[in-house]
């Protein structure tokens, strides 16, 4: 398949000649190292990151500036020690230009000493942890997704827009889910009765926690529990009696992936996100539209509308700096403009390098054929930037 | 107090839950003197099959029933096929068979159902919550599966303390060489009892699959807490698998409710909160490692050698 792939790009450029190769090309590829989940249970999620990046590099005609693009898949299988050897790898060994990637914030705090240290321009296409935003930003770091708090923060001003009263927090412990939190936390004007922090990623049966919800008399639950583990959370949430009593309301839990699984149980439970797959602009069309046709019976999440954006990212600098990536100061400033046409809509980076963007409430609804799906309800907030902004020492 | 009353029916149902599981690993462990890392992808086969089946026959109870044959021979299947060659060597080489044998289920799951995982959906008479007391929901699933796994444990008591086959499996975690030279189809024997804990892990993995998706590895880190109950139990005994079990579920889950409460009496909230999954995740290996300082053999030793 690659050899195929190979002999083909090859064709391409004979066929094409000397026109479209440029004289400033100083390197034959773009080598990209792209670090993600692609075994375990939580496969799926980086299986769609590697569709959507895949298919921003067609929609590219697999080119950036001119030139080929050679892109280096890696399985951090859920693990910080796995994906920093990786990580480490596709630095030393591969050489790689950029690298992209991480779902899971320990995974990404593991993996960033590195990365930082050789001066290789990272785009994060998940993972959001609180210290990437603030005192270890650096100037090749980027991300196209969030800081984790945005998005809960997004969730404690919605509660408070409808008048939640108090509210019972849970999460995984690990370094994103303590930042989820602490996010809700940090914008819900009401009383936090209770929270509880569950082991990551082995404990799946909430029985001991959702009982405790229960009896703590709170209004509505918070709960964070990304890929399968918010499939078990919302069935058992089900199964206790809890839903329809206390309302629920979340943070990424509830994806295109985890909502065939979850089914009716997800049915009318909000989120908050900065992207949601029917947003109106006309590359997320596109992207929406030839991701289905691409990948018969699939639907893209949030994780792989990051993941085209930093495809797009990576070109945007590649075609800015004319394929010069030796000059870093020059690729770290193309990267800072954002200049590409986001599928959530364009943003501006902070200068931590972190997304200022609109946060949406997400509703799951049933579409004309009966199919339950994810639906933009409103805008929560514009234009949200992250709360450690001001600890990254970046100018 | 409801609440402390609910968290014990969690703690009992999740004990129960265990007990399945090391039933069948303390079973073949004692009488075989095997290893089986491969247990929980049995219990993993079970789920699947579950899922599976209750599709195809559009009930969940027959879909049980089918997945629970079909786990049964699977089991013996592998026990022909793979453990018979593995019962001469040493236990590292049981380790290292059977963790290649994770991995064949592991893959072979992903290229049969794909990456994604499934569901399986309760009927409608199980999904619900019922009624215990006043003001006292308790959902009707996990109170299903508290009755089927003590039926179960009942049919094993009876099945190991009064048949002729318990008999022999008793004697064989005794003593294996005995039992072989008094003329007895240990070999039979031997496929009868992988058979019976395959099924009894299948039964295990299609009970958790509605509470927890049906997910490639979704046995391997039940399979830690089944061993820390087998040793805890003592190895080869039903009995012991039983009170071990109960104390693990019930420990555990007593654990995670109440021990961040506790902390936060003494510690900071945020140093609380951050401590007590960490602590209470510990519990466990704590009581096993008190139960080996008292009794090496475990709570109900099989006293073979």
């Amino acid at each position: 398949m690659r050899k195929a792939l190979f002999v083909a790009s090859a064709a391409m450029l004979l066929a094409a000649g000397p026109a479209v190769t440029p004289a400033w090309a100083q390197q034959k590829t773009i080598k990209i190292g792209f670090v993600s989940t692609f075994s375990g249970p939580t496969a799926v999620i980086g299986n769609d990151m590697r569709n959507s990046f895949e298919l921003a590099l067609d929609h590219l005609g697999r080119k950036m500036g001119g030139l080929p693009v050679e892109v280096i898949y890696e399985d951090d299988g859920q693990k910080p020690d796995v994906g920093k050897q990786k990580t480490e790898k596709l630095i030393e060994s591969d050489k790689v230009d950029f690298i992209a990637g991480y779902i899971w914030s320990n995974v990404l705090l593991a993996s960033l000493k590195p990365i930082v240290d050789s001066k290789t321009f990272l785009v994060i296409a998940n993972a959001g942890p609180s210290q990437v935003a603030g005192e270890l930003c650096s100037p090749t770091v980027f991300s196209t997704s969030w800081q984790n708090d945005q998005t809960p923060q997004a969730m404690g001003t919605y509660m408070n827009s409808k008048g939640v009263k108090s509210v019972y927090l849970i999460g995984p412990n690990y370094a994103a889910g303590k930042d989820m939190l602490a996010g809700v936390a940090s914008t819900y004007k009401g009383k936090i009765v209770g929270q509880d922090l569950t082991t990551w990623p082995s404990q799946l049966d909430f029985s001991a926690e959702l009982a405790k919800a229960k009896a703590s008399g709170a209004e509505a639950v918070f709960v964070f529990y990304p890929g399968a583990a918010g499939v078990q959370f919302l069935n058992q949430y089900a199964a206790a009696g809890l839903k329809g009593t206390i309302p629920l309301y979340t943070a990424f839990t509830i994806d295109e992936l985890s909502l065939p699984l979850q089914k009716e149980n997800a049915l009318g439970v909000p989120g908050a996100q900065q992207w949601v797959n029917d947003l109106p602009n006309e590359q997320n069309k596109k992207f929406v539209a030839d991701y289905r046709k691409k990948y018969t019976g699939l639907r893209p999440t949030f994780y792989g509308a990051q993941s085209y954006d930093a495809a797009q990212l990576i070109n945007s600098a590649v075609v800015a700096t004319k394929g010069n990536l030796a000059d870093k100061v020059a690729v770290q400033k193309a990267m800072e403009k954002a200049d590409f046409k986001s599928v959530r809509g364009n943003f501006k980076f902070g200068k931590n390098h972190m997304p200022i963007q609109n946060f949406y409430l997400q509703d799951v609804v049933k579409d004309a054929d009966g199919q339950l799906v994810l639906k933009t309800v409103a805008t929560i907030v514009k234009d949200s930037q992250d709360r450690f902004h001001d600890k990254c020492p970046m100018k | 107090m409801t609440l402390f009353f609910e968290q014990c029916l969690n703690g009992l149902q999740f004990g129960l839950l265990l007990f399945l599981l090391a039933a069948g690993l303390t079973l073949v462990f004692g009488i075989m003197d095997l290893v089986n890392l491969a247990h929980g992808s049995l219990y993993m086969l079970g789920a699947y099959f579950a899922a599976t089946f209750s599709v195809w026959t559009g009930n969940f109870v027959f879909g049980a029933v089918l997945a629970l044959a079909a786990t049964l021979v699977v089991g013996m299947a592998v026990e022909v096929i793979v453990m018979r060659r593995l019962y001469s060597r040493d236990h590292l080489d049981h380790v290292l068979g059977t963790f290649g044998l994770i991995l064949f289920f592991d893959e072979s799951v992903r290229l049969i159902w794909g990456p994604a995982g499934l569901s399986l959906p309760l009927p409608p008479w199980l999904s619900g919550s019922v009624q215990i007391l006043s003001g006292f929901q308790y959902s009707a699933y996990r109170l299903a599966i508290i009755v089927v796994t003590l039926g179960v444990a009942a049919f094993l008591y009876i099945l190991v303390m009064r048949t002729r086959i318990g008999m022999l499996v008793r004697a064989g975690a005794s003593n294996r060489e005995m039992v072989g030279a008094l003329g007895v189809n240990i070999k039979l024997l031997y496929t009868l009892v992988f058979g019976l804990g395959a099924a009894l892990a299948g039964l295990a993995g299609l009970m958790q699959a509605p509470i927890l998706t049906v997910q490639i590895g979704m046995g391997e880190n039940i399979l830690i807490l089944a061993f820390v109950v087998t040793v805890i139990g003592g190895i080869g005994s039903i009995r012991g698998a039983l009170v071990a079990a109960l104390l693990v579920g019930v420990l555990d889950t007593l654990g995670r409710a109440f021990f961040p409460d506790i902390l936060r009496t003494m510690l900071s909230p945020t140093a609380a909160s951050a401590l007590a999954p960490a602590l209470s995740s510990m519990l466990i290996y704590l009581l096993m490692a008190i139960v080996l300082v008292i009794k090496p053999e475990g709570l109900f030793s099989a006293g073979n050698k």
